[in-house]
């Protein structure tokens, strides 16, 4: 079998290979030098190269910093490093600081045997696999049989010598600039390949690798044949046993996309297959040469492909605008109408699904090609209708999955990229929409014989839900699979939590990129058995060390947690008044200023990208993707304004009020506090503090004391920029418009986000005036530089979302502003927040954590709750185990 | 130790499942020292407080120790490890004793040494052997200790490197038959332990068998220094160890399945010396004998194991009972992994043999 193996080295970690990281490292900003090791993780390199070679630079010293570092930070050294330098010492000193196993690039036979010999022990001891170059005493090696003379001298030294495991040793048979104009260097990508064959197929066990930007170095400043011939020299080198490579993710192309006339031309320099390569090459080269500016002339070259090619190029970059034209002429060329979806258009699909499945195309993407093919299918389906009304013959699929967003709430953007992503590789998804209650999930299962029950779900009660569906699903006897996806959904709960509840596989889903394969092995005779052992097993391992934990998980009593609660200075604190008491309504708010506001970075987590905002952009992997979903953001969002797709309301207000009963908020009709127009309920932390000083915060604590401070202030707010996009996205979904379906949901909830912060900031230094000189940047309002907080139930400061009724009460947000809560107290529309705002300079977010009975029992008697009630709210915080789901799922029954 | 006696480990080893000694803290504990037992004569005028300072015990209380490590041995035990957890300068710092790190160690080699001879001699067809235990320090190498500052570290590589050649050097000069490296919380303070181990073998043109054993220290299954057991083998196995395992923190119980993890990865032997469960209240280890060797029993049972014994809270009962209960079963068989590049981090990196998913690029 020829090899397909390549593991790219990221090189952003690299002085000499990223300019920026260079600036950094010079500069001292090690924090941000770290960003780019954790972002390069994050985006998938598998080992991450460090390399300190700068001459401004003491690179002992900056490796061993950079490496430590690293060291505290789990989410990049989980992985391997690679240490780099031409400097021995460095190298050195970057083996003392890793605890795991590196590999060191690199050392060679440039000074002879003995240092060879002595470096390579050394690595050994140190415990670190090695990148030996093709270097010895006479040079560097060029020519073929130079690179394996070298290699297999290097190779015995290391084996018979030194005692190295093989498979810890790497070659890097160098890789040289070809097309430089003179002759002897013509060869030197054949010689490459050809070199890699022979140490591959004679020295066993060892690597091959190589740094592929030197091979291009004669096209600086065309990228675009630089991508190319980064392209095909991998496509050459791979299946030879080129194994490894530092590459840049940014300077490389899909070899399939190369433009025929270039690759060929490419490809007879690399492979010298004729004498005037160089020259063609480089009269072509400026053609290919992409233009700097963002205009681009529209490219239409692709339609006069046949219609087979026309369908797949749309699908592949998403253009529907000849979709149902050529899906016609497709239509004629077949006998039946289901053909072109089994033929044409699922062959395009599937390209889409091997490019994503690979990480070369990212979400975005992906969910513009659905639309296209929706379209397509769209357009056939009346063809199809009439064929089978004709023969009573019903189509194939992978499979059929069911997937509801549980009752009670109301968010489905992850649930809807989920359902996407399963239709693109060919999964029958019936998709029940949001708020969809156990009975029904159960009946439409079994009418439609689905395959496969996912549930989905983004507040905490949801989880309670998710429980219940499962255990109606066991008493039913249904024998099908159970996907778990959404925000708040987790591995560990699933296992420790949903699976008992019923006797087949529950899986939880990461995210969409995840649904497929997931799907696929359960719909598989063959594949179902082991994974879902598999599975089992994992969560059996998962829920015996969580409940193992849980012993070791010590709370305090509630008293003594109250004993040791935030105590500010009230003595010495002068609350502000507030401008007005009572309610005011802001409708109609200014969208064009919500959108400056907007903190983009959670926008594109909705499309899986991850990265900082506007970095992202320019990002080498995301770039593209995030720059193409940023535009129709932009654009979207001008039409959104212009034709007033929403409309944004906000209802707030300010009341007297102060803290009784330790945890209690009680707010007063005014300010002779003798009227209590409404209390609030909070949440104190219950973790065993051991340091000083550290202390078990409840919002309460922010809020004056009645019996010793003075007449305190809180506030009180709801806004929602979501009235008429729930309405615009069924509309973009009945037009088999998933994407734009995602894309106005997700803005809807951006600006939400940003009508919460902007209305914040006014009440601070207007509405309420607690910092009327406050004066800063967006980026730093987003990350909250200023004083004040405005937490909201639900989440970690107050994870109770029953607080919401209250809130809702007092506002009357359904009255002033058309804000509902379900049943599981998620609002609708679902573009919405609220909760409280918190004047005291010194109140700060903090998570409540998980709490102990002794409180729940109180806190259940302050709210006029019975005890199991206020457990099943409470459920994810709950640091004990209340009565079985069974028993919870009796009582609904009754 | 002669190569006659390193052929008859590795043959013990093929045979049957090795038990190692119990608890040495523990013993010490049940005789209630003070400051003066500690000291005896010889440090009776030494400028700081003393007690607690166990491995002094084998200079000022050389009795005791031998002791110790006789009645391990009548229980049954095939390797006694030295009193000398602490016997490094690093860590004799605290009391000021630096310059006693070879003689303690050295002597604590002896001791055990004599033990296991003299059991040798009233009975030739059990050989006895001693392990020289190199613990892991009170610093870490790869974690700062000082929260404002990531990068800092209070001991280096090298400082780790020098302290460690030092014991090793006289570990084995004191007779030592085997090495210990136990109790790793820190895979890199873990590393230069065997890069001394490795130096000071090739000054001596002589190597030793070496055991090293992490020490697993909560129920996520890692080490302190955020290491899986995967990743902490990949770490270690150029040394080509006579066994790794894991020991101490955990009771058997908790440890299993980590334990089972490094046992399908690792190919060498495979050692354990669990806790006498999880401390209680106080501080102290409840499980009785017969449940830590009903545990370990069915470790061996399961094909799990190659040496086993006990760390904090074991006594000669527990070793006595866990001989029995893993007397006559076959030890593990080592696995033949496929021939692959293996790496870590914190976690294992394994060089794949088909294209998977984003590793593509083009």
């Amino acid at each position: 079998m020829p090899n397909s193996v390549f593991i790219n080295i990221g090189e952003r970690t690299n002085v000499t290979g990223s300019a920026r990281f260079r600036k950094l490292i010079v500069d001292g900003d090690y924090e941000a030098a770290l960003e780019v090791a954790r972002q390069q993780v994050e985006s998938g390199a598998q080992i991450v190269d460090v390399n300190m070679d700068e001459g401004m630079l003491d690179g002992e010293q900056a490796m061993m910093t950079f490496l430590n570092l690293i060291a505290a930070e789990p989410d990049i050294a989980r992985v391997p490093v690679m240490i780099d330098s031409s400097k021995w010492s460095v190298i050195e000193a970057g083996l003392k600081c890793v605890q795991g196993k590196a590999i060191v690039n690199s050392i060679s036979l440039k000074e002879g045997e003995a240092p060879f010999l002595e470096q390579a022990r050394k690595v050994r001891r140190y415990g670190a696999a090695v990148v030996v170059m093709a270097f010895d005493e006479q040079g560097q090696a060029e020519t073929a049989d130079r690179k394996v003379e070298i290699c297999t001298r290097a190779y015995r030294l290391l084996v018979d010598e030194v005692g190295f495991d093989p498979q810890d040793i790497i070659f890097d048979p160098n890789i040289f600039a070809v097309a430089t104009g003179i002759e002897e260097h013509n060869n030197y990508a054949v010689d490459f390949f050809e070199a890699t064959r022979r140490i591959r197929e004679t020295l066993p066990g060892c690597h091959v690798s190589g740094g592929l930007s030197n091979v291009s170095f004669s096209f600086r400043g065309n990228n675009a044949v630089r991508e190319a011939m980064h392209s095909c020299f991998l496509y050459h080198a791979i299946p030879l046993g080129m194994d490894m490579g530092i590459v840049n993710a940014g300077q490389i192309t899909v070899y399939d996309d190369i433009p025929i006339e270039l690759r060929d031309t490419v490809e007879d320099v690399l492979l010298n297959r004729r004498e005037d390569g160089t020259e063609r090459l480089l009269d072509i080269a400026e053609r290919f040469k992409k233009g700097g500016g963002a205009k681009k002339t529209v490219d239409l070259s692709w339609r006069e492909g046949p219609v087979a090619d026309r369908l797949t190029h749309a699908l592949v970059n998403g253009i529907a605008d000849y979709v149902d034209q050529d899906t016609e002429e497709a239509r004629r060329q077949f006998d039946r109408p289901l053909q072109v979806i089994e033929g044409p258009l699922m062959d395009g699909m599937n390209v889409v699904g091997d490019l994503f499945g690979s990480g070369k195309m990212f979400l975005p993407q992906v969910v513009k090609s659905a639309r296209v093919m929706k379209k397509a299918v769209a357009y056939l389906l009346p063809y199809i209708e009439q064929e089978k009304a004709d023969t009573g013959d019903t189509s194939d699929n992978a499979g059929k999955i069911l997937l509801a967003t549980v009752k009670g709430d109301v968010h489905d953007i992850g649930k809807n990229i989920v359902g996407v992503v399963l239709q693109c590789n060919n999964f029958e998804v019936i998709d029940l929409g949001v708020m969809v209650p156990a009975a029904k999930i159960l009946e439409t299962a079994k009418a439609e014989r689905v395959n496969i029950i996912g549930l989905s779900g983004l507040i905490t009660p949801s989880l309670d839900e998710m429980c219940y569906v499962a255990s109606e699903m066991k008493r039913d006897g249904f024998g099908v699979p159970l996907l778990i996806g959404g925000a708040t959904t987790s591995k560990m709960h699933t296992a420790v939590k949903i699976a008992p509840n019923y006797d087949h596989e529950v899986i939880y889903v990461t995210d969409a990129s995840r649904a497929v394969g997931v799907a696929q092995s359960l719909v598989s005779t063959d594949l179902r058995k082991p994974y879902g052992d598999r599975i089992r097993a994992e969560y059996g391992k998962l829920r015996d060390g969580f409940l193992a934990s849980q012993h070791t998980k010590k709370r305090q009593p509630l008293a003594a947690a109250r004993a040791n609660g935030i105590r500010l200075d009230w003595a010495a604190f002068q609350p502000v008044r507030p401008q007005r008491f009572g309610v005011q309504v802001l409708e109609d708010y200014d969208l064009a200023e919500l959108v400056t506001r907007i903190d983009w970075k959670p926008f594109f987590a909705t499309w899986e990208l991850a990265g900082r905002f506007p970095q992202i952009l320019d990002d080498p992997v995301v770039g593209e993707a995030a720059r193409s979903v940023y535009n129709d953001a932009r654009a979207m969002l001008q039409r959104l304004i212009a034709e007033r797709w929403t409309v944004a309301k906000a209802v707030f207000g300010f009341w007297p009020a102060n803290t009784v009963n330790d945890d209690d908020i009680e707010l007063y009709a005014d300010e002779d506090r003798s009227e209590v127009i409404a209390t609030f309920q909070t949440l104190r932390q219950q973790m065993v503090r051991e340091r000083e000083g550290r202390t078990n915060a409840a919002l309460a604590d922010f809020i004056a004391p009645k019996d010793r401070g003075p007449i305190d202030y809180i506030g009180c707010f709801a806004v929602t920029a979501g009235e008429g996009i729930e309405e615009r996205a069924a509309q973009f979904k009945a037009d088999n418009d998933d994407y734009n379906d995602i894309l106005v949901k997700a803005l809807g909830d951006r600006l939400a986000e940003a009508f919460a912060e902007r209305l914040h900031e006014r009440v601070r230094t207007e509405f309420w005036g607690t910092d009327p000189d406050e004066d800063l940047t967006n980026e730093a309002l987003i990350a909250e530089k200023y004083r004040g907080i405005r937490p909201a139930p639900g989440y970690p400061a107050c994870p109770d979302h029953l607080q919401k009724k209250t809130l809702f009460d007092l506002l009357d947000a359904p009255g002033r502003i058309g804000l509902t809560l379900t049943e599981s107290m998620a609002m609708t529309p679902a573009a919405a927040v609220s909760g409280w705002y918190f004047g005291h300079p010194e109140s700060r977010y903090f998570g409540v954590g998980k709490i102990e009975r002794d409180q729940v029992e109180d806190y259940a008697r302050r709210a006029g709750l019975p005890l199991a009630e206020a457990e099943r709210w409470l459920g994810p915080n709950l640091n004990y185990d209340p009565a079985s789901y069974a028993g919870a799922a009796r009582d609904r029954a009754a | 130790m002669t190569s006659d006696r390193q052929d008859q480990l590795h043959e013990l080893a093929r045979d049957r499942i090795l038990v190692l000694d119990g608890a040495m803290g523990t013993m010490i504990q049940r005789h209630v020292l003070d400051e003066g037992d500690f000291r005896g004569p010889r440090f009776a005028d030494w400028g700081q407080d003393v007690k607690g300072n166990n491995d002094l015990l084998t200079l000022s209380q050389p009795d005791l120790i031998r002791d110790i490590h006789r009645e391990y041995f009548a229980a049954g035990a095939d390797i006694a490890t030295t009193n000398t957890f602490n016997s490094t300068s690093i860590s004799q710092a605290d009391y000021g004793m630096e310059a006693l790190v070879p003689e303690l160690n050295r002597a604590a080699a002896c001791l055990a040494r004599e033990a296991a001879d003299a059991f040798i001699a009233r009975n030739p067809a059990k050989p006895r052997f001693v392990a020289g235990a190199l613990g892991p320090t009170n610093r870490t190498a790869s974690i700062s200790p000082d929260v404002n500052n990531p990068a800092f570290r209070n001991v280096s590589f090298d400082e780790l490197r020098v302290a460690y050649a030092e014991a090793t050097e006289a570990l084995i000069e004191g007779g030592a038959d085997l090495l210990l490296v136990e109790t790793i919380f820190d895979t890199l303070n873990a590393k230069a332990c065997l890069f001394a181990i490795d130096e000071v073998f090739e000054a001596r043109g002589q190597t030793l068998p070496v055991m090293i054993s992490g020490t697993i220290t909560d129920l996520s299954g890692r080490t302190l220094s955020g290491q899986t057991p995967e990743a902490f083998w990949y770490a270690l196995k150029h040394a080509r160890p006579f066994s790794v395992g894991f020991n101490c923190a955990l009771g058997a119980e908790e440890l299993r399945p980590h334990l089972a993890e490094l046992a399908r990865v690792a190919e060498t032997l495979i050692s354990s010396h669990p806790n006498a469960g999880l401390p209680n209240a106080f501080g102290g280890y409840d499980e009785t004998p017969d449940q830590t060797a009903g545990h370990l029993g069915q470790w061996a049972q399961d094909g799990l194991v190659n040496i086993v014994g006990g760390c904090c809270g074991t006594t000669p009962d527990h070793i006595r009972a866990i001989a029995a209960a893993v007397d006559g079963v076959s030890p593990r068989e080592i696995p033949t992994l496929p021939g692959r590049m293996r790496l870590s981090g914190l976690e294992p990196f394994v060089m794949p043999t088909t294209q998977t998913g984003a590793d593509a690029v083009y």
